[in-house]
Order: C-alpha cells, then structure tokens, then sequence
C-alpha cells in the first residue's frame, strides 16, 4: 500500500454506507490526516474503524462562538485519522463512540462536563470529571465561563455518584479514597469482592482536576510548555516535548537538530528513572523491600545527575518552545557514557533476582492478567500494551526525529500479567541505555535554542510523544494574538484505568496494590 | 539468598549526614511555629501525606526520602496511613476544589497536638495553578498551615530540612 491508499480504502468503505467525508487542509495537523464529516455520521465512521481494527485515541472539543468543532482520533498501525465535525450549540448532541469504543467512555463524559455535548447512546452518560465545584449547567470550557467560576465558596464532598451495584450472598464492598494510605495520588476505588476474590472494581477519578485546559486558555508559549510539565510531573519532559513539538508544528519551526537530540536524552532518562522507582515499588508492594532499595538507590544517583547536569532532579522546565533550556555541559557527554556502563553493570545483579526468585514469581506470575483484545479495545499504549502482545511505540512506528535515525528495539511480550509488565520495564531500561548511547555518538554540534515564531492566526499542531507510560498526544490551537486559544495533552493514564478495572477481575484484594503499581496511570495526568 | 546477600554488602551504607537546619535554613522555610509544641514530637513524629491536588512530581521526591541516601525513618519520623495516628500532615499540591473536603476532613481526624507542613509551590502559593473554578489555590487557603517547604518540588534535601525544623530538631 501506498501512503494514501489505507485512507482511500477507509474513504471508500465510508462511501459504500453512504458517509460522505471531505479532508479539509489534509496537512495542517500532520502527521494527522483530517476527515471532516457531518455529525449524523459521526458513529458510523467510528463503527467502520473499529470493524477495520483501528484504535481510539482520544477525543476533545475546540468550543466557537456558534459551535464546537469536535475531534476524535483512530490510529491505524502507524497512521492515524482525525475525524472532525461541528456540533452546533443550538443542539449540542454526538452520538457516542463508546459502543464500539470502550476506550470512549470516559473521555466523552470529560468532554460533556466541561464543553456541555451531550453523547447520544453512551452506555453510562452521567458525570465524570464533574464532582461539585461546578454545576451541571456550567461548562468550564465554554468561552464565557470565568476562570473564576461561580461555584460555591467551600466545594462539598462529592455524594450521589451512580456506582454500579453487585448484589448476591456474601457479595461486599470496599469502598477506598480519594486519601489513600501511602504517598499518592488521591482517587477513590470501589471494590466487590466475595471473601477475598474482587468481582468488581469501579474507579471514580476527577479529584486532581486542577482546571489545566481552561488555564492554558490565554497563556504565551513558554508558560504553556511550563504547565505542560505539570500535567504529570513523572512525564515532565515528554508532556513539556509534546506541548512544544504541538507549537512548533502550528508554526512550522524547524528546531536545531542538537535540542532535538538531547531531548530524546531526556526522555529516555525520564523512562529510566520511572522504570526504576516502579520496578522497585512493584517488588516492594510484594513484601520483597530489597529491591525496592536496591532501584531506589539507583533512581537516587540518575536523578542526581539530572541535577548536577541539567539543573533539575526531575528535568522539569528543560525542554523549552524551540529547543531547550539549557545545553548539555561539555563535559558532560563523558560522565553520562560512564553513567550508562555503571548503570548496565549495576542493573544487572539486580535484575537477576527479579527475573528468578521464587517468592517473587509466586506473586506476580500471573496475577493482573490483560488479554491482549482487550489491551486492543480499551486503547492501551505503553508497557500495559507491550506486555499483553501489542507493541506499538511511536519512537519505532511513526517515528519524529531524532528517532527517525535511531534503531529503537521495543519488548514484545504476550502474558500480560504483573511479571511480564515489570520484564517490559526492565528491557526498556537496557533499551533506552542503548539509545543513550547512540545519542551521544550522533550527538550534533550547535545551538539548543531558537526562538519560535510569531504564530498566524488559528494555527493549530498536534505533538506526539512516546513516554515512558505510553503515547501522548497533545493539541495546541493558538488565537489571533499569538497566545494559547486551546490546550489538550491527553496523557495514555486515560486508557490505562479502565485496564486497571479489566485486569484486577478475579485476583483477590490484597494483590490489589501491586496491580496497580504495575500498570501506574496517573491521577493528575487523567483529571487534567 | 546469597546473591541478595552478596548484593547487599557490595551496596554498604550509603546513608549521608542529615543537613544543617541553621537559622537562615529556617527562616528561608517560613517557620513560626511554636517551640513548646515542636519539642514534644521530638524522637517520633508521624506524618499522614495528603496529595490535595498535586502534578505528583512532589511526591516522587517525598518518596526520595525513603531512599536509602536520605532514610528519614532514622530520625523517628515515618509515614502513616492514618490521620488518626499521625502527628503532622504534609499536604502537597494547590487545593484542587475537588479535594477541598478530604482535606479538611483529614486535618480534623488528626488529634491535637498537630502541625501542617505544606510542601512544594502549589501547596505553598498554588503555584502554577492558583485559585481558579477548579482550584482553591495554596493549602492556606483551606487549613492553617504552620510550616512551608517552597520548591517545585521540592528536593529531599529541602524536604528534610523542612520537616526536621517543624519538629525542632536542630542536631
Ligand atoms: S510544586 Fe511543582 S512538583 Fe509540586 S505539585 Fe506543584 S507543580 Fe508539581
């Protein structure tokens, strides 16, 4: 096939029923192809794809003074759609994609709480990310809703969220959250079980909702890529690359290929130390500490360098619109080739054990099982994904550069169990260690910095980022004075949630914790 | 068995002096706290986390604190899972509106005598965030704050100054 031919397959199968769809500017969100459809046929064309095997990516609404130009997005192996319509306020309805799209579901009703569309058919239409600091009438993204709001003083406690019910002898619930007993994020869990078994697990998300798209709206360049960074502050780089990589496609700015480099390094340090700290959090939620000190240790050291060579234990405000911050200190590129060998050896005792100590296999081998249909149909990206048989990285698939020219090697594993998410993890981190390397041998010489654009009216870009948690996708719209007219990072925690609740089917409550941590979607990343 | 062993010695103790809590230290921290009530936490102190709305990058380095460079637990301070067992709360994050209740229902589990620390920009100004429709902005805001950690976020060296001031140990 060639490039356009799976789209004009697409374009004819849409014709057959009678869909009739036009591609408006087809390259003013590339990589992204535009169809433009009318509204009545919006769950067909969803219909088509998911008959074709096409994955959801995310769903948002750019809200206009008449109407809201809606946007849902299908990926297809390495190419991807972006359906569009226009939903007219006068009627704000869509059909809903989540009957043929259970990765929908929640991104819809996050839509319906804060644009006000209504989704047609949604198999659960009730709020989501809604609790009580606004009311149902209010729609915080519609333009003539102050960022202040007009809520209540003190926002009460949510009550009447419509959780499914099981009923049944010896059926119970346990009821967790948002504060949870530990150092996290706050949620609330709705578990039944009968004995130990969990029959159910209901998530109820939106406590983080810190109001990010609608205070994006009006924000020059360099704060948006700042507030990018605090979208999940454990993705900092990749939500900060994918923000600006989304600003310097709407202004078609090329950025010197040494920022672009050292970027990708970033990255790929941001995956390691992720991985670390959860492959030692996985171990530990079994009761195996040692580990956990072990990987603790070494997340310690690389953050350090982090520090002593980019000036932020967590690289935020690194990555920068039009390159970065700072540059990597001439020295630099010595101490992080000896990093990278320290690390492989030290890594490597380590691991050992995690591959083949029996207590270990004796919690994680087969407990928190995905199958990989349902990895497909919920839309997950990431390690979730590559450990349950699909494994799509975008450094590989669609690759952006540098990674264009860089060999990526992605783990393909098919159990989908806790073990082979935590065996992902550890062959991610040899990965990125090899990609370490071969960034500081192609490593360019010149400027990181360079000064974006002053954007045309409306410009709009789409970034796409693999982080270590998955794929980001992210829209940036600007106004007519170059600020931010509309901001959307959807972070992969979206689809990773609904896997949580899909996984956790049958094991018992006490593995629980080392489930979630083995899949470690983020709160904050989510509730946006 | 012996590998894990071997593992170990060959890691030793890495674990560092505390840092110096000098006065400039705390002053930087913005403590005015009572030393009456500090003095009485001093050998054990248990904290209850609330993440009130953070980015979670606050609590990546809250969790650094446990690793073995900085091992708080060593100066009798520990993590506990309830507000009823713990002598201070550590609230990260602005207030999201959505967590306001929690946290106000957290503070008055606590028995008394209790302090709060805020930790990170957002839970001491909001932040990036500020108050808005979604967020009540710094944890002031919501529930008195006696100690405050700046830093986004903070690092764990920041983190352990600040903690071992509220509790007034000066060693
Ligand atoms: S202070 Fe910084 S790291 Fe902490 S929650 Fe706020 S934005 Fe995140």
């Amino acid at each position: 096939m060639t490039d356009r031919d799976w789209l004009l397959e697409y374009r004819r199968r849409l014709g057959e029923e009678g869909v009739s769809c036009s591609a408006p500017d087809p390259d003013t969100l590339a990589p992204v192809v535009r169809l433009s459809l009318a509204a009545q046929d919006w769950r067909r064309a969803a219909e088509m794809a998911a008959a074709l095997g096409w994955r959801w990516a995310g769903i948002w609404g750019d809200p206009g003074p008449e109407d809201c130009l809606v946007r849902a997005c299908l990926v297809h192996d390495d190419r991807r759609v972006l359906l569009e319509t226009r939903v007219p306020w006068s009627e704000p309805v869509l059909d809903s994609h989540a009957r043929c799209y259970p990765a929908a579901d929640r991104m819809e009703r996050h839509a319906q709480d804060l644009l006000g569309i209504t989704f047609h058919d949604h198999p659960h239409g009730h709020r989501w990310t809604r609790h009580r600091a606004w009311r149902e009438q209010d729609h915080p993204l519609a333009p003539d809703f102050p960022v202040h709001g007009h809520g209540p003083k003190r926002t009460p406690a949510d009550t009447n969220y419509p959780f499914v019910r099981i009923q049944g002898s010896g059926v119970y619930e346990i009821p967790v959250g948002p504060v949870h007993a530990g150092i996290i994020e706050p949620g609330h869990f709705r578990f039944q079980a009968v004995g130990e078994e969990v029959l159910r697990l209901e998530t109820r998300l939106g406590y983080v909702h810190k109001g990010i798209e609608k205070i994006a709206v009006g924000t020059e360049p360099a704060a948006l890529a700042r507030l990018a960074g605090r979208v999940s502050g454990d993705s900092t780089v990749v939500h900060a690359w994918a923000a600006c990589q989304a600003m310097e496609r709407a202004t078609d700015h090329g950025v010197p290929a040494r920022a672009l480099h050292l970027r990708a390094l970033l990255a790929e340090r941001e995956r390691i130390a992720n991985h670390l700290g959860d492959i030692g959090a996985i171990c530990n939620d079994v009761g195996f500490a040692f580990v956990h000190m072990q990987c603790a240790r070494l997340r310690e050291q690389w953050q350090r360098r982090n520090h002593e060579l980019f000036g932020h234990r967590l690289l935020m405000d690194v990555v920068a619109p039009g390159g970065l911050a700072c540059d990597l200190p001439a020295d630099g590129i010595d101490t992080l080739r000896a990093d990278h060998q320290v690390l492989r050896q030290d890594v490597e005792p380590i691991f050992a054990i995690v591959d083949d100590h029996p207590s270990l296999d004796d919690r994680l081998l087969g407990t928190g099982r995905l199958s990989r249909e349902d990895a497909r149909m919920l839309g997950c990206t990431g390690y979730v994904a590559k450990a349950s048989g699909l494994s799509f990285d975008l450094r590989r698939d669609q690759p952006y550069p540098p990674y264009d020219r860089l060999r990526v090697t992605v783990p393909d594993l098919q159990e989908g169990d806790v073990a082979s998410r935590v065996r992902v993890r550890m062959e991610e981190i040899h990965a990125s260690l090899d990609l370490l390397d071969q960034l500081l041998d192609t490593l360019p010489p010149g400027e990181v910095a360079s000064d974006l654009p002053r954007p045309a009216p409306d410009a709009q870009g789409i970034g796409l980022i693999e982080g270590w948690r998955g794929e980001i996708m992210t829209y940036v719209r600007f106004d007519q004075t170059g600020r931010i007219a509309r901001f959307f990072p959807r972070d992969p925690s979206w689809f990773l949630w609904p896997a949580l609740e899909r996984l956790i089917h049958d094991n018992i409550v006490p593995d629980f914790p080392v489930c979630n941590k083995s899949v470690n979607g983020s709160y904050s990343g989510h509730d946006l | 068995m012996l590998r894990i062993l071997r593992q170990i010695g060959r890691t030793g103790v890495l674990t560092e002096a505390p840092p110096a809590t000098d006065d400039a230290a705390l002053e930087a921290a913005g403590i005015e706290l009572r030393r009456t009530l500090s003095s009485r936490f001093r050998g054990s102190f248990a904290i209850r986390h609330v993440d009130a709305g953070s980015c979670n990058g606050c609590e990546l380095e809250i969790h650094a604190l446990n690793n073995p460079y900085y091992d708080l637990e060593r100066f009798g301070v520990h993590f506990v899972a309830s507000p009823r067992h713990a002598d201070g709360l550590l609230i990260t994050g602005p207030v999201s509106r959505h967590m306001e209740t929690a946290l106000r229902r957290t503070w008055r589990a606590m028995p008394a005598p209790k302090i709060a620390i805020s930790a990170g920009e957002c839970a001491c100004t909001g932040g990036m965030f500020g108050v808005s429709y979604a967020s009540c902005g710094r944890a002031d805001n919501v529930i008195p704050i006696d100690v405050r950690i700046p830093g986004c976020p903070p690092t764990p060296t920041r983190l352990l100054q600040g903690i071992l001031a509220a509790i007034g140990d000066q060693r």
